[in-house]
């Protein structure tokens, strides 16, 4: 079986109810599993955008599947990217014994190493938060649990950007707009 | 955006939704009713003289027959039905309609929006059980949200690649007052119908269909939806371009067109199959590549170059890769193809398909329409049927052999005259269909073919044919078994017939019992007879046509086989 790929899902729809589940049922019906998710409201006021993750076999398997988001009623657009084209990030929290971690002698070493903050610090416990990519909050955490120990994590889904300047959904409805009235089309795939 | 203002009014959200149906053009449509809908029922009863309600006897009967009325008449068909089980049992239908890409707008009562997500009675995640099989699916809680959500569900349902769209409404906000004014519907910003032509497709695709010494075309549904029949002729003409048609594109172009080169798929004739798999340019037009039309994918027009026009996007790419794709409405694109074709003539290429038409009359068709001993053959009374209506009946397909025959040996003189469930393949389908389809053209003739196993699916709805005394043509083509299952196991499982026999009961009786003049035709020189009576007489028929046990239909591509390995069956090959 060859290697998957790692893609990002962009979802740019309506703010509507049940766009989620529309979403994720069509992922759902070709066997792709969502590593990450995560929904926030776009640059362009009313819309919302859904960051998703997952592996495909084929980026066949991918542009099929944008194909059919892109296709429901609410969704402005859809788009899928490889990390190369995106700037991309996620944040991890880390709660670990107070008492342990004033035990070590390295904290700071630690905290800077990882540019990890201290968001809480009570008698019995001390959160951590630290942004970056997968494998840079995993480093934290196997460090952690290899040393002092971790009593909670968590990570957040993916958020990301396109490295073209502005929203490509602005550029989108602008170039349709443009479209509908000359009644020309323009290419959605770019 | 905004077209037709209606004066603003204060009224109940149910009478909202009537004055909404109304405001859409809608006079008939097919329900059930139940305790979350009653608002809605009460409120129809004033509007008795503007809006038609047929009573059917199962929801799943009220989709299908929504779904014959729209496939015939051009519009959106419309279904009204309870919460919970209403809503459950109308599932089976609103799925075909979206497999088939038929326009529905179906009305769901819902529980008052106090009780949703409390397991109330009668209570269903209607929603989340529509989305993955409707085009759009929208929850109302509220009586001002009703004219907007039906003025959008029109507008969905009807505009781009059609579909079913599902409302459904808490009962409160069925009896709650609001302002009322009524909005049609032109556009949306998430959702873009139709695609613009891009002429770089246009041009790319006119060059490729000029440069070919051999261009087959597959002319699909996505023709009759867009009403670009005239278009499409105008396109095959020109340069003189064989065709074959998919279930759901038959009616197209008239039968007897000298272009036409049959059915494609399983089923199909044996010429459109072959010549797949040896034009230079397949050109699809509004079809969507089924697995039944295509069998394996992996030896599928390997040798052409492929053009797809299609209005939906999704479809490019998603079974056969193509090589040129023209996004649109064929209504749109083939003019615009059309006026940079060559006038063209291929007579070799078009002969080359009579040597198979020959084959397949001679090893079938002949057998089929024309034997005079035995049992009385599926084909030869659709054959008959047809003849006896001069090809301009609506034909009425059930699931399975009667399907198969009916596809095959009905003729066409106009377009929107198959009714069939293509994609899903729903058994019971039939019978509401032709019910809806006598009311969606009732100045013509409908013949609905089914078998013994599909009419049993709906056969409570003979009770909406004597209730509203509907004169539609039934041929029960009745040979005791599950025909298609049955030849399979024939074919792949070695007569193991595991389960496809059926002890079935006296169909005459049946209908008797509803009220519907019937006749059971054992033989041969029966059958035209019976035939001529069933025309002649005015109201619903039941004809039952004792036919051959064993039937087979023939010709056959294996499922996942190639096309080109096109069985005939009987010991004849290619």
């Amino acid at each position: 079986m060859q290697e998957k790929t790692f893609y990002t899902v962009t979802v740019f729809s309506e703010n509507t109810v049940g766009v989620l589940n529309q979403i994720t049922t069509i992922f759902t019906r070709r066997q792709l599993n969502i590593e990450s998710l995560s929904v926030s409201p776009s640059a362009i006021s009313g819309i919302h955008k859904f960051t998703i993750t997952a592996f495909a076999d084929t980026e066949d398997a991918m542009r099929k599947l944008v194909k059919q988001i892109d296709k429901r009623v609410d969704v402005l657009k859809a788009y899928y990217n490889t990390d190369e084209d995106l700037v991309y990030q996620e944040i991890a929290l880390y709660k670990i014994e107070t008492a342990k971690l004033v035990a070590t002698s390295n904290v700071e070493e630690l905290l800077r190493k990882h540019n990890a903050r201290i968001l809480d610090v009570s008698d019995h416990s001390t959160v951590l938060q630290k942004t970056g990519h997968y494998e840079e909050t995993q480093a934290l955490f196997d460090e952690l649990s290899e040393s002092i120990g971790v009593l909670q994590f968590i990570r957040s889904g993916r958020v990301a950007i396109t490295k073209s300047r502005v929203e490509r959904l602005s550029d989108l409805l602008a170039r349709r707009e443009l479209a509908d009235l000359q009644d020309i089309l323009i290419d959605e795939t770019k | 955006m905004k077209e037709v203002k209606t004066k603003t009014a204060v009224i109940t959200g149910s009478e909202a939704l009537i004055r909404s149906l109304i405001s859409e053009g809608v006079d008939t449509l097919f329900g059930y009713p139940g305790g979350a809908i009653m608002p809605v029922f009460d409120s129809m009863y004033d509007y008795k003289d503007k809006m038609k309600h047929i009573l059917v006897r199962h929801e799943q009967g009220a989709i299908h027959a929504a779904q014959g009325y729209a496939r015939v008449s051009k519009k959106v068909g419309v279904a009204l039905v309870t919460s919970g089980p209403g809503a459950t049992n109308a599932i089976t239908g609103i799925t075909d309609a979206m497999m088939d890409s038929t326009p529905l707008v179906v009305i769901s009562g819902q529980v008052n929006s106090t009780l949703l997500g409390t397991d109330a009675f009668q209570e269903a995640d209607v929603i989340g059980v529509s989305q993955p099989v409707t085009k759009w699916a929208y929850q109302i809680r509220r009586p001002e949200d009703i004219a907007w959500a039906v003025s959008r569900a029109f507008y969905i349902a009807s505009s781009g690649r059609p579909g079913p769209v599902i409302l459904d409404i808490a009962k409160d906000a069925q009896m709650l007052s609001c302002e009322y004014q009524y909005d049609k519907t032109t556009s949306l910003r998430s959702y873009r119908p139709a695609p613009t032509p891009r002429l770089e497709q246009i041009e790319a695709a006119a060059e490729l269909i000029n440069q070919a010494k051999k261009p087959f075309a597959l002319v699909g549904q996505g023709v009759i939806l867009g009403n670009a029949e005239k278009e499409l002729i105008a396109f095959l003409e020109k340069a003189q371009i064989p065709f074959g048609w998919t279930i759901l594109g038959l009616s197209a172009v008239p039968s007897d067109h000298p272009l036409n080169r049959g059915m494609l798929g399983m089923h199909g004739n044996v010429g459109p199959n072959i010549k797949t798999n040896e034009c230079d340019v397949l050109i699809a037009i509004g079809m969507r590549f089924d697995d039944r039309v295509t069998g394996d994918l992996n030896t599928y027009a390997k040798q052409a170059k492929v053009i797809h026009f299609d209005i939906d996007r999704a479809e490019i790419d998603k079974n056969v890769k193509t090589t040129v794709s023209v996004l649109g409405d064929v209504k749109r694109t083939l003019p615009l193809v059309t006026e940079r074709l060559n006038e063209n003539s291929h007579t070799d290429w078009v002969d080359e398909f009579k040597e198979y038409e020959k084959k397949e009359y001679d090893c079938i068709i002949k057998n089929e329409l024309y034997s005079e001993t035995g049992p009385i053959k599926m084909g030869e009374v659709v054959n008959k049927v047809s003849e006896a209506t001069e090809n301009k009946a609506i034909c009425v397909t059930d699931v399975g052999q009667n399907q198969m025959m009916g596809t095959r040996y009905f003729k066409f003189t106009e377009s929107r005259s198959i009714v069939t469930s293509g994609g899903l393949g729903t058994m019971g389908f039939a019978l509401p269909a032709g019910i809806g389809a006598k009311y969606g053209a009732p100045e013509r003739t409908v013949c609905i073919f089914v078998g013994d196993g599909g009419l049993q699916m709906t056969i409570q709805e003979l009770g909406t044919i004597m209730e509203y005394d509907i004169p539609v043509k039934i041929i029960l083509l009745n040979n005791n078994y599950l025909g298609m299952v049955r030849q399979w196991q024939e074919l792949f499982y070695k007569e193991r017939y595991s389960e496809t026999f059926m002890q079935n009961p006296d169909f005459i009786k049946i209908a008797d019992a509803y009220g519907i003049e019937a006749r059971k035709v054992v033989n041969r020189e029966d059958l035209d007879n019976a035939i001529a009576e069933m025309f002649e007489y005015e109201g619903a028929y039941l004809l039952e046509v004792e036919v051959e046990t064993k039937g087979m239909v023939y010709p056959m591509v294996p499922a996942g086989g190639s096309v080109s390995n096109i069985i005939l069956g009987n010991g004849y090959s290619l």
